[in-house]
């Protein structure tokens, strides 16, 4: 199924580290980034935090 | 009612307060400032834990006030705990770096119409040896007399015949002008001159009082700067009891905290130890000269503007070390991710009048770690040098991360 990925013309969504895209473009892969990092600097203690303020939203 | 809501009730009170300048008349009576208090900038302070700036700013306030002769005198009634030292915030007024209000001095009243609450503001005194910035000598407290006896009373007349100024329309304009209201006021001061001169002429019995009032305005850039804070009191106070809300109502620095209150936890300052602006220096000042951050100034930053509206002040973004104008274009979209909404008035040109964003969300910026930027003044760490550069700051992360612990310990 890899194989197959790759035999194929990529085009990527990049999330989070911004290097993997960079590398990508000196490929000329077409490769959109999106700036992402987990809630919190992934604490999970003030994730749990905010995803109990959020909830109460619904 | 959800968070959510209380966060409209919040953005609604924030964008839509009505602050009108309507009087100048000394804190004794405009404010009902008694007793031997000294009021000063930021979240409550010990005197033990001041920086040296902040000490030497109230020294000579006693000074001033006449409590004492000399320093010793003045710290004697400290420490006796004869002099009460208490936040401006806690009596309804605003005050630039140190922010000290004593009961002499002329305020600024500031009514917000939607509410009917009340703010206060000194009057601001140019720049070189000034209280505000902790020098302690006769020429500070000379200034502070000349204004207590001539200017606060002259332009009080003058606000009170002119039947009350719109401080949010002026500064609405003044933002379209390039000022962004903290480090740029140059704009927003012409703007009051051009409305405060007229009565200000009819007030003045004495062409040469009449003349000092004049140089004194015409020569600060600055001289807005406490009105804003003023009009940002007002326009902030309003929200500290709305439950549930997770917006920032206050954020305000003493030079060894930084202290937030959050729209739904009322009158609670969350702390941290305040950083130090990093900028660009007046010659002969550095880095290792600068005081830490200090001031209620941040209020401004607080109803959208100053740091969060930068797009609309590019000549700001290069006095504060921040760039060019792709920079200051960056910085309010950045403030923009932390807030629940734009200012309906406060609208930038340059960013095809969109309003500046305004309700820092404390959710949003523990959950993206980006903290306020603050637009700032930077003071001598050296009581009496007065003003050595100007900066940005950031809002520590800490004081969100405790706000964001005591919203969800409510729920």
């Amino acid at each position: 199924m890899i194989a197959d990925l790759f035999a194929r013309e990529l085009r990527v969504i990049n999330c989070g580290l911004e290097g993997f895209a960079q590398e990508l473009e000196q490929l000329a892969v077409p490769v959109i980034h999106v700036e992402w990092s987990p809630p919190a600097g992934g604490d999970p203690r003030k994730a749990a935090l905010l995803a109990a303020l959020e909830d109460e939203d619904a | 009612m959800t968070i959510a809501s209380a966060n409209q009730t919040v953005l609604g009170r924030l964008t839509g307060a009505e602050p009108i300048l309507i009087d100048c008349g000394p804190a004794r009576t405009v404010m009902g400032l008694t007793g031997r208090t000294v009021l000063h900038a930021g979240p409550p302070l010990g005197w033990e834990t001041a920086c040296e700036t902040m000490k030497a700013a109230i020294l000579c306030a006693i000074h001033y006030e006449g409590w004492a002769a000399d320093d010793a005198e003045a710290l004697d009634l400290l420490v006796k705990g004869e002099v009460e030292i208490a936040p401006c915030h806690a009596a309804g007024a605003a005050g630039p770096m140190t922010g000290i209000v004593t009961p002499s001095m002329p305020v600024f009243l500031v009514e917000e119409r939607q509410s009917g609450g009340r703010a206060f503001a000194t009057v601001n005194e140019g720049l070189g040896k000034v209280l505000r910035f902790g020098a302690n000598d006769p020429s500070v407290i000379e200034r502070l007399r000349w204004i207590e006896g001539e200017a606060g009373p002259l332009l009080g007349a003058a606000i009170r015949a002119s039947g009350g100024i719109d401080l949010r329309a002026l500064m609405a304009q003044a933002l379209r002008m390039g000022d962004e209201m903290h480090q740029r006021n140059i704009a927003a001061s012409a703007l009051l001159a051009r409305l405060l001169m007229p009565h200000l002429a009819r007030a003045g019995r004495d062409p040469d009082a009449l003349a000092r009032v004049a140089e004194f305005m015409a020569g600060n850039d600055q001289f807005f700067l406490n009105l804003a804070m003023a009009a940002g009191k007002a326009s902030t106070d309003p929200c500290l009891d709305v439950p549930r809300s997770t917006v920032v109502a206050t954020m305000a620095r003493n030079g060894t905290d930084f202290g937030i209150r959050v729209a739904g936890l009322g009158d609670r300052w969350f702390t941290a130890p305040v950083n130090t602006p990093q900028g660009l220096y007046f010659p002969g000042f550095g880095p290792e000269d600068a005081n830490p951050d200090i001031g209620d100034s941040a209020i401004i930053e607080t109803i959208g503007l100053g740091g969060f509206a930068m797009a609309a002040s590019p000549a700001v973004a290069a006095f504060v070390g921040a760039g060019g104008f792709r920079q200051a274009v960056a910085v309010t979209e950045e403030m923009a991710e932390i807030c629940v909404g734009e200012h309906p008035r406060f609208r930038i040109p340059a960013l095809d009048d969109r309003g500046s964003p305004v309700g820092i969300d404390v959710r949003k910026v523990v959950e993206t770690g980006i903290t306020p930027l603050i637009n700032t003044g930077i003071a001598g760490r050296m009581p009496g040098t007065g003003q050595i550069g100007a900066g940005v700051v950031r809002a520590p992360l800490a004081c969100f991360e405790q706000a964001l612990e005591a919203l969800a310990a409510l729920r």
